[in-house]
């Protein structure tokens, strides 16, 4: 379990997160969504301790991470930027982790097995790709069993054998009982992995809910009517109180009715529809809405 | 949460003890090729640099002034060359981490951090103090053959200083490369590190020797003076302490510096 509390962070005079306050529950998949520089690496950090939070507190498993007894049995966290050895071997380097927890050789190959890391666990860390130095960085998350794992875009770099690996295993270890806490800015991959959602913006918590939840909050994306009489049925339906868009040439968008109740007026007024498409909001168009006053950088907004 | 009861899950992960990160710390160092390269440069530059100056030169008699421990110390003259390899070695021991960002996940299995400084500073003087001892001794032995072959003085163990000098020599080199590891930790960054230390250990001793005399009393108080004290080669000659005293000052620089260094450790951000 992740306890965070009035969780602030500034690096000078910028809030990289600012009054942050969420529960992570064990026994699900959590995902910490959020657009970059939303401050949802800063918060990683904050939760290993590496950083120091400029107010507020953080719990792992019911403690201050730092006054942990037993680290590696607590947490384990894979983190967004490269934290290996480079002249260390994959072996090496898990190996200097396992030492500090008394874990022994054979729980080392045993990660590495369970990584994919075999063939290569004799070569040096520095001449890994990015999709090998990830496997490392998750093998690392994983080696003292821990209570509570944290991973940050774990599937940056995967290729699609790598993200099913990853997948299957966030399930089984939250299956275990384990508390699992992943960010990714892939929401497509949240919506196949996780339960239990935190959603981030300018340092901010906006949502701490669930995938549902969220999906079916975010205001329905409307439905699609092709017809020739778009006019006719624009008036028509928009005498009870509905939006409609002019989309195309023979498209309009509606908003503010089912495809039933639309498909019914259209009947009654006598107007040929050709199809009638329910949009169902994805997790993907949830995200852009809740988060859209709060992305920091628009894409070729600035300059 | 889910309805059902969540048991506690197995680990294999046991407490973090002092002894734990010091294995950590030794798997680390043995298994860098640069921790090899350095040790065996080491070794080349004190016992290999003692032979070419026993040979070299005309063979070294004994007398009053000229006493059998400074004939030991002249043959250890390697050691200026030896504590800049060590430097690195120390330098790179903290500072290396930073760079690769292994920092993180070193601090990350160990976060109340301080047992990591410790377990570092605990594996290098246990690595470099015996290894230069012995180079040292065998500094010793060979300088001594040499002399004795090509018709200079028997040079004894046994002689006022000569166990000092040769006992010291290592005890410098082993401090040197705390003072190192301290920089590196302090710093962060391996070029700063090794300016400040090449600086302070190398540059500035000669820099002070080329002073006026009047002005140049603190010269036998920077580090290298104060150590070379003890093993008889302070780099600015003149004024020194004596070798206990300037050896005594050495390992307050050392100290100083290793305390500031846990102090950034624990309240920076890694």
């Amino acid at each position: 379990m992740i306890e965070i509390d009035g969780l602030t962070k500034r690096y000078g005079d910028k809030a990289a997160v600012d009054g942050l306050s969420f529960v992570v529950e064990p026994g699900v998949v959590t995902g910490f969504l959020g657009p970059n520089g939303a401050g949802k690496s800063t918060t990683m950090r904050l939760i290993a301790g590496l950083d120091r939070p400029t107010s507020g507190t953080v719990r792992v498993n019911g403690k201050h991470y730092s006054h942990a007894a037993a680290p590696m049995a607590e947490l384990g966290i894979l983190l967004d930027a490269r934290s290996v050895h480079p002249g260390l071997s994959a072996r090496n380097n898990l190996l200097a982790l396992a030492r500090t927890a008394g874990i022994g050789r054979r729980r080392v190959d045993e990660v590495i097995e369970l990584a994919g890391l075999a063939e290569v666990a004799g070569t040096r860390a520095g001449g890994f790709s990015l999709g090998m130095g990830q496997r490392l960085g998750v093998a690392a998350a994983l080696l003292g069993q821990p209570r509570t794992v944290v991973l940050d875009e774990p599937v940056n770099g995967l290729d699609p054998d790598g993200v099913r690996w990853i997948r299957l295993l966030l399930k089984s270890l939250a299956d275990e009982g384990r508390t699992v806490f992943v960010s990714s800015h892939l929401m497509s991959e949240m919506a196949q992995t996780a339960t239990r959602l935190v959603v981030l913006g300018r340092g901010r918590l906006i949502s701490e809910t669930s995938v549902e939840e969220f999906t079916s909050h975010a205001t329905a994306a409307g439905v699609l009517v092709r017809t020739p009489e778009t006019a006719r049925l624009g008036q028509v339906l928009a005498a009870s109180g509905v939006t409609v868009i002019n989309d195309g040439t023979d498209v309009i968008r509606v908003s503010g009715a089912t495809a039933e109740q639309i498909g019914a007026a259209a009947w009654q007024a006598h107007l040929p529809v050709y199809e009638l498409t329910p949009a169902h909001a994805s997790l993907e168009e949830a995200f852009m809405q809740v988060t859209r006053d709060s992305i920091e950088y628009h894409a070729g907004a600035t300059r | 949460m889910s309805a059902r009861a969540v048991q506690t899950p197995a680990t294999v992960a046991g407490p973090v003890t002092q002894a734990r990160v010091v294995r950590a710390e030794w798997t680390k160092l043995r298994a860098l090729r640069s921790t090899w390269w350095c040790g065996l440069s080491a070794i080349v530059l004190i016992v290999g640099l003692g032979a070419a100056i026993a040979e070299g030169g005309a063979p070294y008699k004994v007398t009053a002034v000229n006493t059998a421990a400074a004939g030991i110390s002249d043959s250890l003259l390697g050691l200026f060359v030896a504590q800049l390899v060590l430097g690195v070695v120390g330098v790179l021991a903290f500072s290396g981490e930073y760079g690769t960002g292994m920092i993180r996940a070193t601090l990350a299995v160990v976060p109340s951090r301080l047992p990591v400084l410790w377990a570092k500073l605990i594996v290098l003087a246990a690595l470099v103090l015996p290894v230069t001892l012995l180079c040292a001794v065998a500094d010793f032995f060979t300088a001594a053959a040499l002399e004795s072959a090509r018709g200079g003085s028997v040079l004894l163990l046994t002689e006022p200083g000569v166990l000092r000098t040769v006992v010291g020599s290592s005890l410098y080199l082993t401090v040197v490369v705390v003072i190192g590891l301290a920089l590196g930790g302090l710093f962060r960054k391996t070029a700063a590190g090794l300016v400040v230390f090449t600086a302070v250990f190398f540059v500035v001793p000669i820099v002070v020797g080329a002073l006026p005399h009047s002005i140049q009393g603190f010269a036998a108080y920077l580090p290298s003076n104060a150590g070379g004290a003890l093993w008889g080669n302070p780099l600015t000659t003149g004024n020194q302490l004596s070798p206990w005293t300037g050896f005594a000052v050495l390992c307050g620089y050392a100290v100083v510096l290793i305390a500031a260094a846990a102090w950034r450790l624990r309240r920076h951000d890694a």
